[in-house]
């Protein structure tokens, strides 16, 4: 089997966020990024990137007080929300 | 009955405006998109307020119909900036990539040591950062990149909504991944870990 160059190897490092490599790929990754340092910070970058990612997801999902919704706004959708609920009463 | 878990509408917006238009404005980076998206998932959700079974909290079910809203919108603006696409600072093209390498496969530079990753997680405005770089992203590509790796969302799903192949999205991302990688390295990580070492 030929061995992977780095470039490959990016691809594979990127794609098994998103899909289950084969055994080929995965014993191939797995070989080159034995003997390649820079692969190995690459794999260890993309997955850190993965994981902060992730966390900034979950900061926009639980934290509430630090951004302020505009006053304007919430009273413009404040209108918006009793007209829709009057019509749909009258309905 | 489950109204009582949900709450009247008129409260939705005093419990759970703030967090709605909070969410939505990680992901769309755009006040007047995060407003919209809040006003399109309270009257959705008033519309569909019969269907919600009490399986998950208020917040949880508003914030899932937030995300379809979002994706709505995405998809829309897929559409329109499909044509005309500024090449902006953090996304690679094919070349680019190519220079990366040199001709037989291998790095052209040497990779950064990113050094203890929960340690620099700590260190200072690593979110800031972020999320600058990812600001720095072409439109359509940072709004495919926030659909996958910041809201969580299905890969398939995300196939199937913007209509492109499963090999095209993975391409964006590598391209998108790449493009991160490059703007952490030059704003953040290098000066980060240079200050470490200085200790």
């Amino acid at each position: 089997m030929n061995m992977l160059t780095c470039k490959d190897a990016s691809h594979l490092v990127s794609e098994q966020l998103e899909r289950r490599l084969s055994f080929r790929e995965r014993w191939g990754l797995k070989m080159h990024l034995w003997i390649c340092v820079n692969c190995r910070r690459f794999e260890r970058q993309m997955n850190f990137m993965h994981a902060a990612l992730r966390l900034l997801g979950k900061r926009a999902e639980v934290a509430d007080d630090s951004t302020e919704f505009p006053p304007e706004a919430r009273e413009r959708i404040r209108k918006v929300l009793a007209e829709r609920s009057d019509h749909d009463h009258k309905h | 009955m489950t109204d009582n878990r949900l709450g009247s509408p008129d409260t939705w917006l005093d419990e759970h405006g703030a967090a709605l238009y909070k969410y939505a404005l990680v992901q769309t980076r755009d006040q007047h998109k995060a407003e919209e998206a809040v006003q399109e998932t309270l009257l959705a959700a008033l519309q569909g307020r019969d269907r919600y079974t009490g399986g998950a909290s208020a917040r949880t079910w508003l914030i899932g119909i937030l995300k379809h809203k979002i994706m709505d919108m995405f998809r829309h603006d897929a559409r329109e900036v499909q044509l005309a696409e500024p090449e902006e600072e953090a996304y690679l093209d094919e070349d680019e990539i190519n220079a990366m390498f040199i001709p037989d496969g291998h790095w052209r530079s040497k990779s950064s040591d990113w050094g203890d990753p929960e340690d620099l997680l700590q260190r200072g405005q690593f979110m800031e950062i972020l999320q600058r770089c990812l600001d720095a992203l072409p439109p359509r590509l940072a709004r495919l990149f926030m659909l996958r790796e910041v809201m969580e969302e299905d890969s398939e799903n995300i196939c199937q909504e913007l209509a492109i192949t499963p090999t095209n999205l993975w391409t964006m991302l590598y391209r998108a991944r790449l493009g991160l990688r490059q703007c952490l390295d030059r704003n953040w990580v290098g000066n980060a870990v240079q200050a470490a070492a200085r200790g």
